[in-house]
């Protein structure tokens, strides 16, 4: 089964509903819960990362028998530098971001805590891409 | 711990998923940074919260929280109550402080994660 929803960036009234609708989904799946909270966890983190700095994204979800396979691909600032992004507690995010209650730079570390495994990706003035498998 | 004692306990109004409220709940975490909560694997934990925006009922949705207990008279929006209902997650609006809410929960039995 494959998935396919777009963000908006900047729009946090809707963040978040790519992962809820991919919830709903797994749930009438019957996929075990402990395994849909990593699956959401890691694509709401991701989604909120999109609304947080890119302009625009798209998010593709595939789902087989044996794994979850989550593509987000935005169009944005990209991050110079992914080592340093993927450390606890680095953050570029904006005041607006963290009166959302995020920009603690927990995001990326959450999803690769979270993933069986975890790519990514940037060309900065372009974009980044991530992709997060989840094995069932 | 029924949802409906955490209610009581705290002093608060009960302001979504009514049919929750017999729901157990043992943990508690009180924190304003939702990527924080984001990380906690623990079930039938209960949120403490002074942060009132819908990413406060979205991250509860995606950690599986089914009780949010939102302090110091925060404003908890239309939007958010929709949101919360249509995922069975009871709010709880309460004018006490965190620490205080907090300390009430944790004297009455609810247990810290950490």
């Amino acid at each position: 089964m494959q998935l396919e929803y777009s963000i908006e960036g900047g729009d946090f009234s809707h963040a978040g509903f790519a992962s809820s609708q991919v919830k709903r989904v797994l749930k009438q799946l019957n996929v075990d819960p402990k395994l849909i909270k990593r699956v959401v966890v890691c694509l709401y983190e991701a989604e909120v990362n999109v609304v947080a700095h890119a302009y625009s994204g798209i998010i593709h979800v595939l789902i087989n028998t044996n794994e979850i396979v989550m593509k987000l691909v935005d169009k944005g600032p990209g991050i110079p530098d992914i080592s340093l992004a993927m450390q606890k507690g680095y953050s570029t995010a904006s005041d607006k971001v963290r009166e959302m209650g995020f920009g603690a730079g927990m995001g990326l570390p959450n999803i690769q805590h979270n993933a069986d495994d975890f790519k990514i990706s940037s060309n900065v003035g372009e974009g980044t891409n991530l992709e997060i498998t989840i094995k069932l | 711990m029924k949802i409906r004692e955490v209610a009581d306990i705290v002093q608060g109004v009960v302001l979504s998923a009514d049919d929750m409220l017999d729901h157990e709940v043992e943990y508690a975490f009180a924190s304003d940074l939702m990527s924080d909560v984001l990380t906690i694997p623990t079930e039938k934990l209960v949120l403490i919260t002074g942060l009132s925006n819908i990413q406060t009922v979205r991250t509860a949705e995606m950690a599986d929280v089914q009780c949010v207990v939102v302090v110091r008279n925060k404003k908890v929006t239309n939007e958010m109550v929709e949101l919360a209902n249509e995922n069975h997650i009871v709010i709880i609006e309460c004018s006490s402080s965190m620490f205080k809410t907090s300390g009430l929960l944790y004297q009455s039995g609810i247990k810290p994660i950490y």
